[in-house]
């Protein structure tokens, strides 16, 4: 029995995230399948049809897949689900809002966000917002399961799959997008970025924030995160969320300024490799979880630090 | 319009949870339980709705043991109208999972006919993130998950999403599902003369079975552990250690 992945895209290129979902199916089994429904996405599927172990991308194109909503997608999916062991997707927002509905349709359970896998039908992930993990063995017959990005490396590219054209489902017109407001920025993307440098309420407004952590952002190539104190008190606007209701995290370098450390907080960060934490309060429980820790007020090592980069 | 809100009763968000030592699960003896926070906001907003003239009545719904009646006392407190508790016994909650709430509020949903269901995107024990979308599905509704602002009009729901990346707005025609994100509203406290009205709210109870709904697990927990502990690391007396530090002893810049 093949795996089917679903593809995260926007119908131009292919997320990354999509490429650690195929990691982790490739512990699951050998022949793995791509799903890449989309408008104009023919780009796409070729795309995912290089991936290393992909040995078919099914693409199916109709304007009614380009906005990605679940309703459409779900049906689509369902339809296409037959021989299919194990539905993937990345547990993104666009994976957990659309997973759950595919799982309901074939009346099984959805495994959330797995960050590990003991075998074909036992699955590790975290609950309590990562204070505890849970292994679970599912008893369905088909597994839908997210997945945790950042628990699994990105697959290769090398792969030579072919690309066969589904038949698009209805358009079931229950949902309909009016519009997007997306943060256009030329840095990392969050989820992927290799190093992360992240504000929180010790900034005190959104402008020392933008004024002090962007240049240092610029040195290190880095992407830009928040607390949720930052984010609720509008520094920044919440996709910059780093934590167990935002992003989960994991990059090589996370920088945490002016940031207390809350156990949300930590949940979203603490497999970071390298984590410095800079904070004028030493009891701070970030510097239970820093590497590097270092006392100071924010205002002046910040941009001595950026400085000395 | 009717307005069903679905909530559960969890651990409450202050408690440090702890692993039991035997593996099975984390210690629920003795610990403080509350509403899930999602949820709460799930409640402010279709008793917002009310408030506003849009929504005629607040149903407020929980799956599980009886001791969820404390939930949804909680829920009328804030101004729910009246609840129902699908009534499980205690081994039958703890292994109740997404799928079987979905169905079980699926089933509801058939006899109460509400116009909009409103539940937490998630909540904060087993952090699945699924019974909204999941009784959407069933219902064969729209849904708009992670929802930060709602918006009903002319039969719709206009409802902006928190989406990797940034923000995104979809119109559903309804009835509908919504799962509410942090941002939606900040929930009022319930006042104590509200706590008091509350126990006079009528609170029907029913089973499972009452409503032909198959409960089973699908999922088997094997285990729970503790995660790996981070240990902390050193501090540094000033910026240009930490630079030395990055470069020579992590090697990350």
């Amino acid at each position: 029995m093949a795996i089917l992945v679903i593809a995260e895209h926007d119908n131009a290129s292919l997320k990354a995230a999509t490429l650690n979902t195929v990691a982790a199916a490739q512990k699951l089994g050998s022949e793995i399948h791509v799903l890449v429904a989309g408008s104009g996405c023919a780009a796409v599927a070729q795309a995912a049809a290089t991936l290393a172990g992909v040995t078919r991308v099914k693409h199916a194109d109709a304007t009614h897949y380009a906005d990605q909503t679940a309703e459409n997608l779900a049906a689509l999916v369902v339809a296409h689900a037959a021989g299919y062991s194990h539905i993937l997707a990345p547990a993104t927002t666009f994976g957990k809002n659309l997973l759950p509905r595919v799982a309901a349709l074939l009346d099984v359970a959805q495994i959330s966000e797995i960050c590990g896998i003991e075998g074909p039908d036992t699955f590790v992930r975290p609950i309590y917002a990562g204070n505890a993990l849970a292994t679970v063995k599912s008893t369905d017959a088909v597994k839908v399961i997210t997945v945790r990005t950042t628990a699994f490396d990105a697959c290769g590219q090398g792969g030579n799959a072919a690309i066969e054209s589904l038949a698009a489902g209805p358009d079931l017109g229950l949902t309909q997008l009016v519009g997007r407001e997306l943060t256009k920025s030329a840095r990392p993307e969050l989820g992927a970025a290799k190093v992360i440098v992240s504000g929180g309420r010790g900034l005190a407004s959104g402008e020392n924030y933008h004024k002090l952590l962007e240049p240092l952002a610029d040195k290190l190539g880095a992407a830009l995160g928040a607390s949720r104190a930052a984010v609720d008190a509008g520094f920044v606007p919440n996709d910059y969320q780093v934590g167990q209701t935002g992003k989960v995290v994991a990059p090589q370098l996370y920088i945490a300024i002016g940031i207390s450390g809350a156990i949300q907080h930590l949940a979203g960060m603490k497999d970071s490799k390298v984590i410095v934490a800079i904070n004028k309060d030493p009891d701070a429980p970030i510097f239970q979880v820093a590497d590097y820790g270092l006392v100071a007020d924010l205002f002046q090592a910040v941009p001595e630090l950026t400085a000395a980069l | 319009m009717k307005v069903l809100v679905a909530v559960k009763r969890v651990i409450d968000y202050n408690v440090k949870v702890r692993v039991k030592a035997d593996g099975s699960g984390v210690e629920l003896t003795g610990v403080k339980m509350a509403l899930n926070p999602f949820d709460e906001i799930a409640v402010e907003e279709a008793v917002r709705m009310k408030e506003a003239g849009v929504a005629t009545e607040v149903v407020a719904v929980s799956c599980g043991a009886a001791v969820c009646q404390e939930q949804l006392r909680t829920a009328l407190a804030l101004g729910a109208d009246r609840a129902i508790l699908v009534e499980t016994d205690a081994a039958q909650a703890e292994t109740l999972q997404s799928l079987a709430v979905a169905k079980l509020l699926k089933a509801v949903c058939d006899r109460e006919q509400p116009g909009l269901v409103i539940l937490g995107k998630q909540a904060i024990d087993d952090d699945a993130n699924q019974t909204g979308q999941m009784l959407a599905a069933l219902l064969g509704w729209p849904q708009a998950t992670f929802a930060s602002k709602v918006v009903i009009s002319d039969g719709r729901a206009t409802v902006t999403r928190e989406i990797d990346g940034g923000l995104e707005t979809l119109a559903l025609k309804l009835p509908a599902v919504v799962t509410t994100d942090l941002r939606l509203n900040e929930p009022r406290y319930a006042t104590l003369p509200n706590i008091m009205k509350a126990k006079k709210k009528p609170l029907d109870v029913m089973k499972p079975a009452d409503l032909g709904v198959d409960i089973a697990p699908r999922l088997t927990t094997l285990k729970v552990t503790e995660p790996p502990k981070r240990q902390a690391g050193a501090k540094v007396a000033d910026v240009a250690e930490l630079v030395a530090k990055l470069k020579n002893e992590a090697k990350v810049i």
